[in-house]
């Protein structure tokens, strides 16, 4: 058993495209029209062959209160790993993603947390080099 | 929202972390603090128990939260622990040499 594929809900899956792409870099993988939604999928440019993140339709009406609880307490959906939290940060506020919590290094790792536009915190997570 | 006596308020190890934490950087959310207290406190408690904790630091007036997009964040309010400096000041006794501001348990 292996995991492929992983994601999260989105308030437009046309706009969550083009966050995803345009802004976080993510290559799309498929794309297929299915009536009034789309399966759509991204990969990263560094594992185009590795893990999809699917931007999932938030059509189902439990979504809207769950992630609503989710974001009240900053809570993100998933994470994504990153060399340098710092230079990611700086790169995404640069193309006007909002930080809800900057670079903060918590021993082991280095976290921050950002608004997707479509309803998702999002964390990106460095491993710190083990002395 | 009940009043909550400072002194109780600050009477506990991870509300005092809480407040180490907010210093540290304001405006932070319940995922935040609760990162901060488990990689940085060791303090594993849930998000439930850190919720209530920031409700007592709430309620003793020593927290205040605001709501940023759709996200709640907290702040810390020093002005309930200043007014305890001011009604101790210093000391009365010329002699402090044994008693320094490292004998305050963290």
């Amino acid at each position: 058993m292996r995991i492929t594929l992983a994601g999260a809900f989105v308030d437009d899956q046309q706009k969550a495209l083009r966050f995803y792409t345009e802004t976080l870099g993510f290559r799309v993988k498929h794309n297929i029209p299915l009536g009034e939604h789309s399966w759509i999928t991204v990969v990263s440019e560094e594992a185009p062959e590795g893990t999809e993140f699917l931007l999932e339709p938030a059509a189902h009406p439990a979504v809207g209160p769950f992630r609503k609880a989710l974001v009240e307490d900053g809570i993100p959906y998933t994470s994504f790993a990153v060399d340098d939290v710092e230079a990611e940060h700086e790169r995404l506020v640069a193309k006007g993603v909002r930080f809800v919590q900057p670079p903060t290094d918590l021993g082991t790792v280095i976290t921050a947390v950002f608004d997707d536009t479509c309803g998702n915190l999002i964390q990106i997570m460095e491993e710190k080099a083990q002395p | 929202m009940r009043h909550v006596d400072v002194y109780r308020a600050i009477a506990d190890r991870t509300r005092r972390a809480i407040l180490d934490e907010l210093v540290d950087r304001s405006g932070q959310s319940l995922f935040e603090i609760c990162g901060r207290l488990t990689m940085k406190h060791g303090i594993s408690s849930s998000r439930q128990a850190i919720s209530q904790h920031l409700e007592v630091l709430e309620a003793a007036g020593l927290v205040r939260t605001r709501r940023e997009g759709r996200s709640k964040l907290h702040w810390f309010v020093g002005a309930p622990l200043k007014a305890i400096g001011q009604r101790w000041p210093d000391s009365t006794d010329e002699d402090t040499s044994h008693s320094t501001e490292e004998d305050i348990e963290k």
